[in-house]
Formats: C-alpha cells, structure tokens, sequence
C-alpha cells in the first residue's frame, strides 16, 4: 500500500485552520452544496429551515470528509502533478495520516448527523457516496482503468439525489435526472481538462483517456459524450423539475457546448498547441457555467412554482 | 496564587484554537436549534405510558 504509505516532512510547520479547510476541497464542497440545496428545494415537499439548513451542512461535511480521504489516499499522485502540488499534504502543511483521520471523523460524524437530522435513506445515500468516491474511485477505478471519471463521476452526482431524499424520503425519476445530468456532465468537463492538462496525468501515470487511448480518440469521447448529455439536458426541460425558463436556457447552453465540443473534435494537436489550447480551456470554463446554470435554473423554476410561475 | 507563563505553543497555535472553540459552539447551537425543531415540529413524539411499562 504504497500510497497510504506516502509521508512529507511537516517538520516545524504549524498545521493552521486554513489548510485543513483546503483539504476538504472547497470547490467541489460549493458545487455539491448548490447540487444538493437545488435537489432539496426542488422537490414537492416543503422543508423546515433548520433541518434544511443542517442537513446541508451534514452533506458538505460529508463531502469534506472523502476529499480529505481522497487526498489522503493520492498524496503521491499529487505530489507530482503540477496541478496538485500544491495541496496541503504534498506540500507537507498537513501530515497524510492526520488528513486520513479527519476524513474517517468526519464521514461518521456526518453520516450519523444526516440520519438525525433528515432520515436514514439520506445517511446511507451520503454514506455510500463517500464510499463510492474514496474507495472505489480514489482507490480503484483511478489507477486501473481510463473509464476512471466516467464511473467516478456518480460520486459527483449523487448530492442532488441526497438533497431531494433529504426533503421527501424516498426516490424519484426527477432526482435520477439530476444524478443523470451531472454523470453525464463529467467526462467531457474532465476530458477537456486532460486536454491542456497535458502532461500532468502522463507524469503521475494516471490512466486517464488521453494516456491509454491518445489525444484524438479522448478529442472524439468529449464530442461523442456530449451528444447523449445534450439530449439528456434539454429533455429535462420538459419534465416536473424543468419548464419554459430552465428550457430556453437548455437551448442555448447546449447549442454552445456542442458547438465547443465539435469544434474540440474537429481540431488535432498542432492546431491545439499553436493557440495554447484555447479552444480546450474555454470549453472547459463553460462546462463550469454550463452546470451551475441548468442547476441554476432548476432552482429559479422550483422557486417561481409557489406563484403560480414555474414550470409547465 | 501564580501562573505558569504561558507555553509558547499556546500563542503559536491561538488561531486555530479559537477556530477550533468557535466551530464546537456553532456545533452545539446547531444541535441546540434542530432538537428544538424536531420537538416542536411534530416529528417527535414521547412513548406511551403503556410502552414504558411493557
């Protein structure tokens, strides 16, 4: 277990707040966040304030927990890519065997707290996330296989189900679609990023797509993946969760994002090195804006319902 | 009565023990306010005299 294994001298540095804050990955924690506050309020039944409120404060933890467990775990990893050197275990601000225990304190503390505060479906949904993601993601799928953030992406996608769980208790097609939407989401926005990430992932000897199979095929799985999420994106338009707003929105975002994932397809890596693959980035920071805006409207939609407004 | 002088690590790691002190209350206020929620919301219900008794 080479990994776990993986120690930096922290030597005289103190451990201060702040890096025990970043090692619960806060922009994944603001993203699954939003997810989950937009599952929760989008759902049919009304919430109290206080129990929203802390349930959403038990995912985030939750979802603190498997970054510092992730963290934990790819100390190695990030210790040589240029993207992640800087986190707080490689860059010796945090011991790994102290960012292990946080994440195991953390995921139990959470999980029990989510079933106290919300129901037991919603804990064992946070629970099996946080197993998914630092077990059979970080140390499975990561190392073996290039479907690693295909399959890991329903790590990611799961806190909106989480959200809507947390408010009526039991499943839904509305949730699944919102779980749909963000697994869909994720290989063409990582894929993207491996694309001008070039050789960060060849260093750590990740088998990411544009390892195993090469830059064109991964240029093809972007445009190739992009297609069935556009589908996906626009047809939630005219379900329960989506109407006329989160629709017009859909259109044009996913106009956008297949024309940045042809355009992707549609180039080879000459042309990508000649403008610092430009391309490639902007397509990557409108999948950001593209997720937080169908999520977005989702929101908007579920809000304007009580007004007679939302939806169809 | 004398104290000790104060350890240097105390003043090293004041920060994040303040930190530390400030998360425990909100950790507290929050149970404070979700048990009041709970008891007062209807989910929470006492068992019966006859329960207690079996």
């Amino acid at each position: 277990m080479a990994d776990a294994s993986y120690t930096t001298p922290v030597g005289d540095y103190d451990t201060q707040l702040g890096d025990y804050f970043a090692l619960l990955k806060p922009r994944v924690m603001s993203l699954v966040v939003f997810t989950a506050l937009v599952g929760l309020l989008a759902a049919p039944v009304s919430v109290h304030p206080v129990i929203a409120f802390s349930s959403i404060l038990f995912v985030a933890i939750g979802a603190g927990a498997s970054g510092a467990l992730n963290m934990w775990w790819d100390a190695d990893i990030d210790a040589v890519m240029r993207r992640t050197a800087k986190r707080p275990i490689p860059s010796g601000r945090v011991p790994a065997g102290e960012a292990m225990s946080l994440g195991l304190a953390r995921a139990g503390l959470s999980v029990m707290m989510l079933g106290l505060s919300a129901n037991l479906l919603a804990a064992g949904l946070l629970a099996f996330t946080i197993f998914f993601y630092a077990v059979i993601y970080s140390m499975w799928l990561k190392r073996s296989t290039p479907q690693n953030i295909v399959i890991g992406g329903a790590a990611g996608a799961f806190p909106p189900v989480i959200g809507w769980v947390i408010a009526t208790g039991s499943f839904s097609v509305e949730a699944w679609l919102m779980f749909a939407l963000i697994f869909m989401w994720t290989p063409p926005h990582f894929w993207a990023l491996a694309l001008f990430m070039k050789s960060d992932y060849d260093d750590a000897d990740v088998p990411m797509l544009t390892v195993t199979h090469g830059r064109r095929a991964t240029r093809a799985h972007v445009f190739g993946y992009t297609l069935p999420l556009v589908l996906l994106a626009v047809g939630t338009g005219f379900t329960a969760i989506g109407g006329p707003l989160y629709l017009s929105a859909a259109v044009i975002l996913n106009a956008l994002f297949l024309k940045g994932a042809y355009d992707i397809w549609r180039r080879d890596e000459a042309q990508a090195e000649a403008d610092e693959y430009r391309v490639e980035k902007k397509f990557f920071r409108l999948s950001l804006w593209y997720l937080f805006a169908h999520f977005g409207m989702i929101l908007i939609e579920a809000m304007l319902r009580p007004f007679g407004l939302g939806g169809w | 009565m004398t104290f000790k002088p104060e350890h240097e690590i105390h003043t090293r790691r004041k920060g994040r023990n303040i930190g530390v002190g400030l998360m425990l209350a909100g950790f507290v206020v929050l149970i404070l306010a979700l048990t009041f929620t709970k008891v007062t919301n209807g989910d929470f219900e006492l068992p019966k005299a006859e329960e207690l008794t079996q």
